[in-house]
């Protein structure tokens, strides 16, 4: 019953947040509510134990991309009216995604496999059970090659990001660490001895 | 009825309640001497003082109250909101900012049957709320409507998310030596004196995790977030009164929490460095909370130490070392470690 009321708790905070992630006007907004709606799925997900989803949901999502999200976001300074005036040009796209997306959940509902009658509430797992093993323990054994393959191609979309982004200017100032680094104090210090003189 | 309710859902919520009151309060209470000790003993290595009006204890320890009479000041005097900053955001930036520092204490065993949440995958519950720290500072900064604070904040963000990379893989080490992501389970692995504790063998990865654990608190030197003499006090500059001190409180609190994890994952966390060496009778032998606390101390004191000693870092150099020195040095070190394991060298589990 903890458990009921908690869920029902954060599903309606990860509705609200959601929600307003696409009606608030101010970008910022925005992106805030979208971690906020992350924070919370990661929380109703640790409520069906499956801890390393969630943890790993905050790590990546919350910890990494939306901090770059909002970097960029806050960087652009989006003119707040100018966001309001695409509204109604482009409101059938955005009910067209909507429809299509009820259209796919509706389809999971009604399918045998996923729908509402198609098992019982999943038993909880017995204690000593850690979902982080198990899942460790597939991904090295039955799924080895398709872990590699996305390890591979993680790996070639960071060199191919690095590549694109990479322009070589002239003229640029490039600081030398090792050339720094190297410089003896005979290189620059000159220490010139002159007898004292007369004032004249 | 009510009784059912009052015992499925009161009981575990006001028990939780109380095991978050007494760790936020003995967070808060270390915070406050950690203050004293740290002004003090920068006043030492300058050939001053240090805080010496406020209070003593039986004459000794001049000045030891110093931190809460300053709390006392911060409370009573004015929170400026700046015009044209974001209000909503302005004021829970510094809330933002303190909670994942206090949160992440959950997960930490103080001792070999304290532990408020044994967790599981206690490591990466502690990923996952250190990456969230970020967030106070960079809604700081931008709710303050000024570009100091907004540099500041662009800084620091940046600055924490590349060592947080170094980080992660200096702890993957960890879970390699310890195979398990249980804080507890990371202690135990760790059984046998000093030289059994994962500093021997993971020599590399505990200096980058030290080092990136000054970085992630954005203190000396890595402190360009506050870089008095380039943008005034970064990303809290426009903040005064309490909501200043709560900003304080969370830089402290996490470098406590800092200090605490590389005990705990380096240093054999409560166990004592001469068990194995004496016989198990000495009480010096014995695993216990004071090992802990000698450990945490002993890593605040080489945050101060490091403060008093280095000038403050360059900002590309910052990002040169994140990038270039410390990531390539914990992904040898991992392969290396891999090697070790497979050959069955040092303490690895088969």
């Amino acid at each position: 019953m903890f458990v009921m009321i908690l869920f029902y708790a954060f599903s309606a905070v990860l509705i609200a947040a959601a929600l307003a992630v696409i009606t608030t006007r101010n970008p910022v907004y925005s992106a805030l509510c979208l971690v906020l709606a992350f924070f919370t799925s990661a929380a109703i997900w640790l409520l069906i134990e499956v801890e390393f989803l969630a943890l790993v949901l905050v790590l990546v999502y919350v910890g990494a991309v939306m901090v770059l999200f909002l970097f960029v976001v806050m960087m652009l300074d989006v003119e707040v009216e100018q966001a309001r005036g695409g509204f109604t040009r482009y409101a059938w796209l955005g009910w067209l995604t909507a429809l299509v997306v009820i259209l796919e959940l509706v389809g999971v509902y009604a399918s045998h496999r996923f729908g509402a009658d198609a098992g019982a509430v999943p038993a909880p797992t017995p204690e000593g059970y850690s979902n982080t093993h198990e899942l460790g323990t597939l991904l090295y054994t039955d799924y080895v090659y398709a872990f590699e393959l996305a390890a591979v191609l993680l790996l070639v979309a960071i060199v191919a990001a690095i590549a694109l982004t990479m322009r070589k200017r002239a003229g640029l100032k490039v600081q030398d660490i090792a050339k720094q680094v190297a410089v003896r104090r005979e290189d620059r210090v000159r220490l010139v001895k002159m007898d004292a003189e007369k004032r004249g | 009825m009510l009784q059912s309710f009052l015992e499925v859902l009161l009981l575990p919520v006001v028990q939780s309640m109380i095991w978050i009151l007494v760790v936020a309060v003995s967070v808060i209470l270390s915070v406050a001497f950690a203050v004293y000790w740290e002004r003090k003993l920068i006043g030492w290595m300058q050939l001053r003082k240090g805080p010496n009006r406020v209070g003593s204890i039986f004459g000794f320890w001049p000045g030891v109250f110093q931190a809460f009479a300053d709390v006392l000041k911060l409370l009573i005097k004015e929170v400026i909101v700046p015009a044209r900053a974001n209000k909503v955001l302005f004021g829970i930036a510094p809330i933002i900012a303190l909670v994942p520092a206090l949160a992440t204490w959950a997960v930490v065993p103080l001792s070999p049957d304290l532990v408020i949440s044994d967790i599981d995958a206690g490591l990466l519950y502690v990923l996952a709320l250190t990456s969230m720290g970020v967030y106070g500072v960079i809604i700081a900064g931008w709710a303050a409507n000024s570009k100091y604070a907004f540099l500041g904040a662009m800084r620091s963000a940046a600055q924490i998310v590349a060592y947080e990379i170094a980080m992660g893989f200096a702890l993957v080490g960890v879970l390699m030596a310890a195979g398990s992501l249980n804080l507890g389970e990371i202690v135990r692995a760790q059984q046998g004196g000093a030289l059994a504790w994962n500093w021997f063998w993971l020599l590399p990865l505990t200096i980058v995790y030290i080092i990136s654990g000054v970085a992630e608190t954005n203190r000396a030197p890595f402190d360009v977030a506050e870089g008095e003499s380039e943008i005034v006090a970064g990303f809290h500059v426009e903040y005064s009164g309490i909501a200043f001190a709560l900003f304080f409180l969370a830089e402290y609190a996490n470098m406590l929490l800092i200090s605490a994890l590389t005990a705990v994952f380096f240093f054999g966390g409560w166990l004592s460095p001469f068990d194995g060496y004496l016989s198990p009778d000495n009480i010096l032998a014995k695993p216990g909370f004071p090992w802990l606390g000698l450990k945490i101390s002993l890593f605040m004191f080489l945050y101060f130490w490091l403060r008093a000693t280095f000038p403050r870092y360059r900002y590309d150099q910052i990002m040169r070392l994140g990038w270039k020195v410390l990531i390539p040095v914990t992904l040898v070190w991992i392969a290396v470690e891999g090697v070790m394991a497979w050959f069955g060298v040092g303490p690895w589990r088969a």
